[in-house]
């Protein structure tokens, strides 16, 4: 049946079909699933300072932290953002050679991170077991662990997959969004070595 | 975007296009693949009603044990398991799955007018990490290995000290199934409506619904956190001798309390809002006009977000914290009355200036006022401390509370399954049955529940498994035990009604309630790709305010599984995004995500060594195949060169 | 006459929905009493935006009723709106001050009965435990204490505090008619005032879920004049009488050789341990099993032999006593007056 109706149309053909920024839609559920993750670490530091009214002295028995690989740390944190800045400058413009620079740079900080941050687990001076200070300090650095884990396998992924002419279009913003999530997992490396090695120490 | 005229469409092809780039998988393990909204979302209702009834089964032997004093057909440690289960199963394995994800993963895409869900296997994921999680709990009751410690779990009780063996663990994994289940939909839900939705539909011209459905996404964003992290500490204190909750140990008990109603209390509006965004919903289509107060009610629904993250300590009065931050939590709890009144005003001013079609979801929509404004009202004297001190932890509370979720959940689950039934089976319910139904439930439930209020008062705590004959409770528990047959009756004829008017019912065509939002605009029950041709909006009732030629979008491809992304705020066409489509990986990776979960209960190692097969399906889920992703005409923000 | 006598009978049911010693709307002292017009203030305004509410739903359904089947076309009603917006700003209006009257009286009554206080007050140590209540009058002097156990006697008419501490999960002291409940929270201690304008006998309940016999985990205050009360508490200061029949003395013996002395103590004997209750004057007390059972010769004796049965879970171990040593054993106990 030839059925033919006129009416009046909404062409959109003409529309791209990637975006890069904020009207990827992947983009806004990463930015989702920051807000999940970042509120977990909001209410695991509330929680940080409520056990610390609890108790009269902070750490209650042990030394503070080591505070030199926090600080190692936070410096390789710090100076990895320019690759992660470099991925997500490069991604749009869909040059593979330079995307698989980006990420396998990025890749190597979070390698670094991932040693140093043995370094610091060793020399935290205290145990989970010990008393709840213990335990919300490795919650603490648990909980960031693991997103630095996750991360580094993502960007191993996409770099996986820059190898592969299946990196275009929606990859490419992949790409550019997978540096977001490594901006928090800088953010809340710092905020987390203020309090793991800061408030332990000064306030 | 300028509108040309009158071009010609070959409707047919594009019909038989759409239907095989969205149709469902077949065979056995098609049923695994499907990652279409509509069959999820009604996983997810069909699901969390069966843990409806299997709670209401709970429920009805509770008020066996408790219809006469010291009866001795349920022992203390079987009561214990079977009220922790039946709060556990009714919060988060019916109220959330069915009031959020059930409804919203059906509803929202729909009336958005796009053609599937953002992000729909993450959304099918979130449905079958919920399935697990409700497992979980109740095969450990089966196993007579229920958790004990009730539905909030507190602590010491529920710690490794008075809890040993394996029912809190349990009973806090399943915790984290269900969060991440809803998290995960909340990331759908909220995507979709800031970016799925059709042409036209501005953010004020967004149905009420999708407002809500939204302000519920961020409250689940922001208040799930809490309980994953108060149960994972829980599970460490209990497996990997974390020292959280531990007073000997510079641990805190208050602290499990502050972070489980952080959730807790935003929890009960997660499971308010969508009740009350079904009798907007439903409000304007029975009264025949568009709902007064649209902008009162969205900024009710907004401030009632915020407010909900502000009242947590009026579930600790009884701790004994100062009286000053005592009475600011009253006043908190006391502001959030008023977005609820100024719904309750905006309601019956648009049935006093409407015409009220007292059809069967809008009489579930009446036993709502009623119910829920007892509910509410018995709430505005909890919040008061020194009333609270009194009927805290009593059967007042159980009273109050049954008749804020009944009343907020249940009574509008009732009116929109009423409602929407026909969109999702094609056919109508028997209106007889559909009343008889209500007025059993109705009565029922009144003289169970309202009797709890008389019971409180009178010193009856709760969770008791027993009392004693002196403390002459008996008449009214037994009261309260009959209404509970009245209920059981009602929902038996529900069944019947249903599974009648799907194999028999008269059939409901495309919009027998003459409604006005975009799920009425498509064929019942809607095909695999919902709309053939995809709408645009004149007006805040897409179908209402339509232009007599209201244009329709062309240029959305229909040989790939292609969606049309608007911008949030004026929902002005974007760019067209390819969504994924039916795998296999969803499902496998809940299993290996599951076994990761339910294996650190025994082993700490378990996360570590779980984690692996979890990466291995998670590659295989994001891997990219299929379709080349786009053609490279252009991009948006940003250069290509290539 | 018989409508008069059947709302005679109604009201008969009615009334018994709030009659009951453990009742918060039976108030026996100054702070439940504050507590219950605060709630039959609040609970008479809710009632009355209850039906005016209601009665708002009834006439907008009858004004606006329509039979038809068929579903209607779409209206407008632009007047009825542009009133409707002044009559909804009304209600929201006297809503708000409603709220604030509310908040008002609540936090008035908090802080009247949060001020209450007395000089050099009659202090009392309440301490939860799976599934019982230990109850210390501390005093400097350790041999001044008086220690006891789920029946707590007060001097009538006068302010007296109460200590809060828990020994295990978290427990919530209520006895309704004094005043409202307190949690007993592990790690924390609180204070706060109870007072008995009557005298006479004040049931209380644990009202936080603890545990498998939380149902069974009662207790009394006893409310008597500061003649009586002084004496009790002279007497709960001796220790345990001496047994002055063979059969006593035997029972005693029964008492330290078996399983009894592990966890329970009698002043005056070896028996010290702290883990059940204090025994020393047990007989004074009118319940037993923290108001589970009568304090009768028959009860005490099916408590003993078979704990288990009569509150599964607790942490009394069965003891399967040869007849004439229960006998003895009970008998000896029922001595310790």
């Amino acid at each position: 049946m030839d059925q033919v109706r006129e009416r009046p149309v909404l062409d959109v053909s003409g529309l791209p079909s990637v975006a890069f920024g904020k009207s990827n839609t992947t983009w806004l559920g990463n930015v989702f699933y920051m807000m999940i993750e970042g509120t977990m670490f909001a209410l695991l530091f509330a929680s940080y300072f409520y056990l610390r009214t609890r108790t009269d002295s902070w750490p209650p028995v042990q030394d503070p932290p080591l505070l030199t690989y926090g600080v190692i740390n936070g410096i390789v944190f710090l100076l990895s953002l320019i690759p992660a800045r470099y991925a997500q400058k490069v991604a749009p413009t869909g040059d593979r050679g330079r995307i698989r620079l980006a990420l396998a740079g990025l890749a190597m900080f979070a390698i670094v991170n991932m040693i140093v941050r043995g370094f610091e687990l060793a020399n935290l001076n205290c145990r989970w077991y010990d008393n709840a200070y213990g335990s919300i300090i490795w919650s603490l650095i648990g909980l960031h662990t693991g997103h630095l884990i996750t991360e580094f396998i993502e960007t191993v992924s996409i770099l996986g997959i820059a190898f592969t002419p299946k990196m275009e279009g929606t990859r490419l913003a992949d790409a550019a969004i997978n540096s977001d999530y490594w901006y928090f997992v800088v953010v809340t490396a710092v905020l987390m070595d203020f309090i793991i090695y800061g408030t332990t120490r000064f306030l | 975007m300028a509108i040309s005229e009158a071009i010609v469409l070959p409707q047919e092809t594009s019909e038989a296009r759409l239907e095989r780039t969205w149709g469902r998988p077949r065979g056995f393990w098609g049923w695994f693949m499907n990652v279409h909204h509509t069959a999820i979302g009604v996983r997810f209702m069909v699901t969390s009603f069966i843990f409806f009834l299997l709670g209401g089964v709970l429920a009805a032997m509770m008020r066996f044990q408790l219809s006469r004093p010291e009866n001795n057909a349920i022992g203390p440690d079987l009561y214990n398991q079977i009220f922790t289960v039946h709060g556990s199963t009714m919060i988060f394995l019916f109220a959330v799955p069915m009031m959020f994800q059930g409804f919203g993963v059906y509803v929202v895409p729909l009336i958005c007018g796009t053609r599937n869900i953002a992000f729909p296997r993450l959304n099918a994921f979130s449905y079958y990490i919920y399935v697990v999680g409700g497992l979980l709990l109740w095969v450990g009751l089966f196993l007579k290995t229920g958790a004990d410690a009730g539905w909030f779990s507190y602590v010491p009780l529920s710690g490794p000290e008075f809890t040993p063996g394996k029912r809190s663990d349990f009973w806090a994994q399943m915790i984290t199934f269900t969060e991440v289940s809803a998290l995960g939909v909340a990331i759908c839900l909220a995507t979709t409506i800031l970016r799925q939705r059709a042409p036209g539909m501005t953010l004020n011209r967004m149905p009420v619904i999708l407002w809500e459905k939204l302000v519920i996404s961020f409250m689940v964003i922001f208040a799930m956190p809490a309980v994953m992290v108060v149960s994972s500490m829980l599970l460490m204190d209990r497996t990997v001798n974390t020292q959280f909750f531990n007073p000997a140990n510079g641990g805190d008990v208050l602290l499990y309390q502050h972070l489980f109603w952080f959730f807790g209390h935003p929890e009960v509006y997660i499971i308010f809002l969508p009740g009350a965004t079904i009798v907007s919903t439903l409000v304007p289509v029975f009264s025949r006009r568009h709902i007064f107060g649209y902008t009162a009610i969205i900024t009710s629904v907004v401030a009632t977000g915020f407010l909900g993250f502000g009242v947590w300590v009026h579930h600790m009065f009884a701790t004994g914290i100062p009286q000053m931050s005592a009475s600011f939590f009253t006043a908190a709890t006391l502001m959030i009355v008023i977005p609820t009144a100024v719904q309750f005003y905006c309601w019956i001013a648009t049935i006093w200036n409407g015409r009220l079609q007292l059809k069967l979801p809008m009489l579930w929509v009446f036993g709502f006022f009623f119910v829920f404004l007892i509910g509410g009202l018995s709430g505005v004297m909890l919040a008061s401390v020194p009333v609270d001190w009194q009927v805290h932890d009593t059967f007042f509370v159980v009273a109050h509370f049954h008749y804020v979720l009944i009343g907020g959940a249940l009574f509008p689950m009732f009116a929109g399954l009423y409602y929407w039934i026909p969109k999702m089976t094609g056919r109508m319910m028997n209106d007889l049955l559909g009343k008889i139904h209500f007025w059993l439930f109705f009565i029922g439930f009144n003289l169970t529940f309202f009797t709890m209020h008389f019971l409180g008062l009178r010193g009856m705590p709760r969770r008791v498994y027993t009392y004693p004959a002196e403390m002459d409770w008996g008449g009214l528990n037994m009261l309260a035990s009959i209404g509970a047959i009245f209920m059981t009756a009602g929902l038996l004829v529900f069944m019947v009604n249903f599974f009648q008017s799907k194999a028999t019912g008269k059939l409901a065509g495309r919009d027998p309630w003459k409604a006005g939002t975009l799920d009425w605009a498509v064929p019942s029950p809607p095909p695999a790709y919902n709309f053939l041709e995809l709408p645009t909006v004149n007006g805040r009732e897409a179908l209402w305010d339509a232009a007599p030629n209201q244009p329709i979008v062309t240029g959305v491809r229909d040989d790939i599984p292609e969606v049309l992304i608007t911008n949030s705020l004026d929902s002005e066409p974007q760019h067209k995004e390819e969504l994924p489509g039916a795998s296999i990986w969803p499902f496998l990776t809940s299993i290996t995500v599951s076994i990761a979960f339910i294996w650190s209960i025994f082993s700490p190692w378990g996360i570590a060594y779980g984690a692996i097969p979890v990466v291995v399906t998670l590659i295989g889920w994001l891997w990219p195949r299929g379709h080349s992703p786009s053609p490279r005409q252009s991009v948006l923000e940003g250069k290509w060169t290539r | 006459m018989i409508a008069a006598s059947n709302s005679v009978r109604v009201a008969a049911i009615l009334a018994s929905f709030f009659q009951g010693e453990h009742n918060s709307l039976h108030p026996a002292g100054p702070f439940s009493t504050n507590i219950e017009w605060l709630y039959w203030a609040i609970f008479w305004i809710v009632f009355v935006a209850f039906v005016l509410t209601i009665l708002a739903f009834a006439r907008a359904s009858a004004k606006t009723y329509s039979r038809s089947e068929e579903m209607l076309p779409i209206m407008k009603n632009e007047e009825g709106d542009r009133k409707a917006k002044w009559a909804v700003g009304t209600a929201i209006t006297i809503t708000l001050l409603t709220l604030f009257a509310v908040l008002f009286m609540s936090v008035i009554t908090g802080k009247k009965v949060e001020g209450m206080s007395s000089s050099n007050p009659v202090t009392i140590q309440i301490t939860g435990h799976q599934w019982w209540w230990e109850v210390t009058y501390p005093n400097p002097q350790a041999d001044q204490t008086v220690i006891t156990a789920n029946e707590i006697h007060i001097p009538v008419g006068k302010p007296v505090v109460i200590l809060t501490s828990s020994a295990d999960v978290i427990h919530s002291f209520w006895a309704p008619s004094v005043h409202g409940k307190r949690d007993l929270i592990p790690g924390y201690s609180s204070a706060f005032w109870i007072q008995a304008d009557q005298p006479g006998t004040y049931p209380g309940r644990c009202a936080e879920f603890c545990g498998l016999q939380h149902a069974h985990m009662g207790f009394s205050i006893i409310a008597e004049d500061e003649a009586t009360f002084e004496a009790w508490e002279q007497q709960q200061l001796q220790p345990a009488s001496d047994p002055q029949s063979a059969e006593t003395q035997h029972g005693r013996e029964v008492f330290l050789t078996h399983t009894c002395v592990m966890c329970h103590t009698i002043r005056g004997t070896d028996a010290g341990s702290r883990v059940g209750p204090d025994l020393t004057h047990l007989a004074s007390r009118k319940m037993i099993a923290a108001e589970t059972l009568p304090n009768t010769t028959g009860a005490l004796a099916g408590w003993i032999v078979d704990p288990q049965g009569i509150k599964p879970g607790n942490k009394m171990t069965p003891n399967p006593l040869a007849a004439d040593d229960l006998n003895a054993l009970v008998t000896y106990l029922r001595t310790l007056q």
